[in-house]
């Protein structure tokens, strides 16, 4: 077997074994993907490291993007994990400036999981796909032993058509752009931590779940072409997009204003009682988009006009200086290395 | 938030870093040890060393209780989760540290059951769920967080459970300061006391680093305003050449510290002869042990610990750095072989400790040194 | 060292006079008061807490006069000029509530 290397040098994954923090979407989770997977693969689309991965297929560009979903517990207040796969996926074409067409979906099962779980959740991604007007065209199914998944996995195949009047690149950002985020931070990381009941902390939050392509269906109508780069912060949350997005940049870094970056009390809350970063904190409803500075107004307004897009506010810029890094700004002018999770965020006492 | 958010006012901040750079003399060098690794955190996470005259040099204290846990005790407390019929908990802090064998978290994918508290009292409660299992408590902390171990041990003594028991890791600050002024090396002008120590221990321990060593002690809160505030009086004492013990965090500690808590320390806790501290070796009379009349709760005598020693790695620097000899950077191994992701010494692991609050949020004044 | 947060008192168990309901920016979480005096705190009052315990009640009067003195250092004019430029909002700060 021939590997080929991509240019971009990336050292050889060296770990022996698999660990959580490999899954957690952070430094690690990186690392074996460029270090492991990737050289295998290797090829320009998978290496862009995009959300989803563009294909020209007679003429016409399409994105696609897979997801798999394993979360627990299945259900938490404001979605389950059925939700969360539809969302998911459309969420990864969403930022890719996808208009999503069609999803596939495969079902790891666990022997012994209820059946009207399960039922439960196959409706609630009915119903997440019929209110984002997609279908649900195939899928599989398989069972494993008891014991051997956590309820059910859910991987989703999503397909959509590309926006051609959107050109996302992250080398065409230039120190004035602007960070424009949809809403509050932390709400679904939070939400799932709380869950989980190990820490016992209660609170009026739920998960922000939902598709974000009525958003940026409405920032592409508007901005097209004032439109750079957009993610949805996911695992690892804020920080960690804004970390990706700085190793692709080709002459500029990021400032993020902390006093701007908006949260749910309970986020705080929980943040500084479990001293947790809320930029690490996981989305699942929410992007960041960066604007060229001629369009701010008008892309602020788009997204603030749809239902849903009340909150978004800019957070951030692109500026000259530091290159290639994330800081946080705040309000008396002190600053800090705003860096990629590692590993799972853990609450402290100290 | 009220008493986070009225510390952190931007304007107030801003008046009083300017009234600290009206107030250092430029010809002079202000050595501070800030002794808590929560003051660290704050200095980076707040961006403090941006609004501090050049002249200022913040030194970064042992007060850190998972960087100076020696990895023999961390291998001595993980043999426990060896066992097939205990529950081995410890805070979220632990997860990552590493043991010889790998950190709790690795441990826990393999298999062990290791579970991460907010509380002891919330391993007591796992007790109490699971009986037919053994809990146990890997403790850590400072005197902050002894109490709280105390009275969940006594209340697990009130209650009659007998699966429960605690790992007993708990260090007090004192003996560790004077080590470091004890430090043939040491060159601090004054320290950063610790604020959340203190609202259990008082002021009155740090008397002796005023009287003995005429060095200035200024307790203090760990918010942007209390830190600046305290600096600054730290900076009045050396002007007036003055040495004295200071209360800047009068809304949380009593002169006298926490009587209640201080008791239940004293029912449930004796000092041990010595202990070992990661980087700055053996310390006599710096921690605590479980008293002989609660045994029934000691990790130590219900369980076989073997009792192991490691040397810090080669190469690594963590004594030098926990005594402010070294900065971070100055490391040999720091951000090379060391590095959040992968600590090689415990000071990377804590998002506390002095090497990961450098690495994260000071990697450009790190390059650019 | 310990990291520990102010968190306001809800209620006092009844049944069990050592648990206090706490409120931690709208998170809510029962913390132990076995720490404190008999007596000492009732609801309303803000404690400081660390891992479930209540190490201590905040005294108010205290946290005032500390912000009044260190309100009172510099020019606030000045203030406001520096930290503008920090935020796509305008400076504001618990002063304005202050002086109204």
């Amino acid at each position: 077997m021939t590997v080929v290397h991509s240019a971009r040098k990336t050292p050889r994954f060296a770990d022996t074994q698999i660990e959580m923090a490999h899954g957690a979407g952070g430094l690690a989770s990186r690392r074996l993907v460029e270090g492991l997977i990737a050289p295998y693969f290797s090829n320009p689309i998978l290496q862009a490291y995009t959300d989803a991965a563009t294909l020209s297929v007679g003429g016409k560009k399409i994105a696609t993007t897979a997801d798999g979903f394993v979360v627990s517990p299945l259900r938490f207040p404001g979605g389950s994990i059925g939700e969360l796969a539809v969302n998911g996926t459309l969420n990864d074409l969403a930022v890719s400036a996808a208009k999503p067409l069609a999803l596939m979906t495969t079902l790891i099962l666990e022997a012994g999981l209820p059946a009207g779980t399960l039922e439960t959740e196959i409706e609630s991604m009915a119903i997440a796909a019929r209110k984002a007007g997609v279908t649900i065209v195939g899928g599989d199914t398989k069972v494993v032993e008891h014991g051997k998944a956590d309820g059910m996995y859910v991987t989703t195949f999503g397909i959509g058509e590309l926006d051609e009047r959107v050109t996302l690149d992250p080398a065409t950002i230039r120190p004035g752009d602007k960070i424009l985020l949809s809403g509050a931070i932390g709400a679904h990381g939070i939400t799932i931590l709380l869950a989980r009941g190990e820490l016992d902390l209660q609170a009026d939050l739920v998960s922000d779940t939902r598709s974000v392509w009525p958003l940026v269906s409405a920032l592409v109508e508007e901005c097209a072409p004032g439109l750079r780069w957009m993610r949805d912060p996911t695992r690892g949350g804020v920080a960690t997009s804004l970390n990706e997005l700085v190793r692709e940049v080709s002459d500029c870094g990021i400032a993020i204003f902390e006093e701007c970056i908006p949260m749910h009390d309970a986020v705080r809350g929980a943040c500084e009682l479990l001293g947790l970063d809320p930029l690490h904190i996981a989305n699942e409803g929410q992007f960041l988009a960066v604007v060229a500075p001629e369009y701010a107004d008008a892309a602020l307004a788009a997204v603030r006009g749809v239902a849903g897009g009340e909150g978004a506010v800019y957070v951030g810029e692109a500026r000259a200086e530091p290159k290639r890094c994330v800081i946080g700004v705040n309000g008396y002018g002190g600053t800090r290395v705003i860096d990629m999770l590692v590993g799972d965020p853990l609450p402290r006492i100290c | 938030m009220k008493y986070v958010d009225e510390f952190r006012d931007p304007r107030v901040i801003s008046r009083v870093a300017r009234e600290i750079a009206r107030t250092v003399d430029p010809a002079r060098r202000y050595r501070v040890m800030e002794v808590c690794g929560g003051h660290t955190h704050s200095i980076y996470r707040h961006g403090l060393r941006d609004v501090l005259p050049e002249n200022i040099e913040l030194i970064h204290g042992p007060g850190c209780p998972v960087c100076v846990l020696p990895t023999g005790r961390v291998d001595d407390g993980l043999t426990i989760a060896d066992r097939d019929d205990t529950i081995l908990t410890c805070f979220g802090d632990m997860m990552r540290v590493p043991g010889t064998k790998g950190t709790p978290l690795e441990l826990k994918a393999r298999g062990a059951d290791i579970r991460m508290v907010y509380s002891p009292l919330d391993a007591l409660k796992l007790a109490q769920q699971n009986p037919r299992k053994h809990v146990c408590f890997f403790s850590i902390g400072f005197e902050t967080t002894a109490p709280s171990t105390a009275l969940t041990i006594l209340r697990a003594q009130a209650l009659g459970v007998t699966n429960f028991s605690v790992f007993c890791n708990h260090v007090t600050i004192v003996p560790a300061m004077r080590a470091i002024l004890d430090s043939p090396d040491m060159r601090i002008d004054g320290f950063v006391g610790p604020g959340h120590v203190s609202s259990i221990t008082g002021c009155r321990p740090y008397e002796f680093i005023a009287r003995d060593y005429g060095k200035p002690v200024v307790v203090s809160g760990f918010e942007p305003l209390d830190i600046l505030e305290s600096i600054l009086m730290i900076v009045h004492q050396l002007h007036a050449n003055e040495a004295k013990v200071e209360n800047q965090y009068k809304r949380i500690v009593p002169w006298e510290g926490n009587v209640p808590a201080l008791r239940a320390m004293l029912q449930v806790f004796e000092l041990r002869p010595y202990f070992e501290w990661r980087g700055l070796g053996f310390i006599s009379q710096s921690a605590l042990a479980i008293r002989a009349e609660l045994s029934a709760f000691d990790a130590e005598r219900i369980f076989d610990i073997p009792g192991v020693r490691v040397t810090d790695p080669r190469g690594a620097q963590c004594g030098e750095v926990l005594k402010g000899v070294l900065k971070p950077p100055q490391c040999k191994l720091f951000a090379t072989e060391c590095n959040p992701e992968h600590p090689v010494g415990a000071l990377m692991v804590s998002s506390e400790g002095a090497c990961a609050a450098y690495y994260r949020y000071a990697m450009r004044a790190a390059v650019e040194t | 060292m310990c990291l520990a947060i102010p968190g306001q008192i809800i209620e006092i168990a009844t049944e069990q006079p050592l648990l206090a309901r706490v409120n931690v920016g709208s998170v809510r979480r029962n913390v132990n008061i076995g720490l404190l005096e008999n007596g000492e705190v009732a609801p309303g009052d803000w404690i400081l807490i660390h891992v479930g315990f209540a190490l201590s009640k905040i005294d108010e009067a205290q946290a005032q006069d500390q912000l009044r003195m260190l309100r009172a250092m510099g020019e606030d004019q000045l203030a406001i000029e520096e930290v503008r430029g920090y935020s796509f909002a305008e400076p504001k700060g618990e002063e304005d509530e202050i002086r109204r």
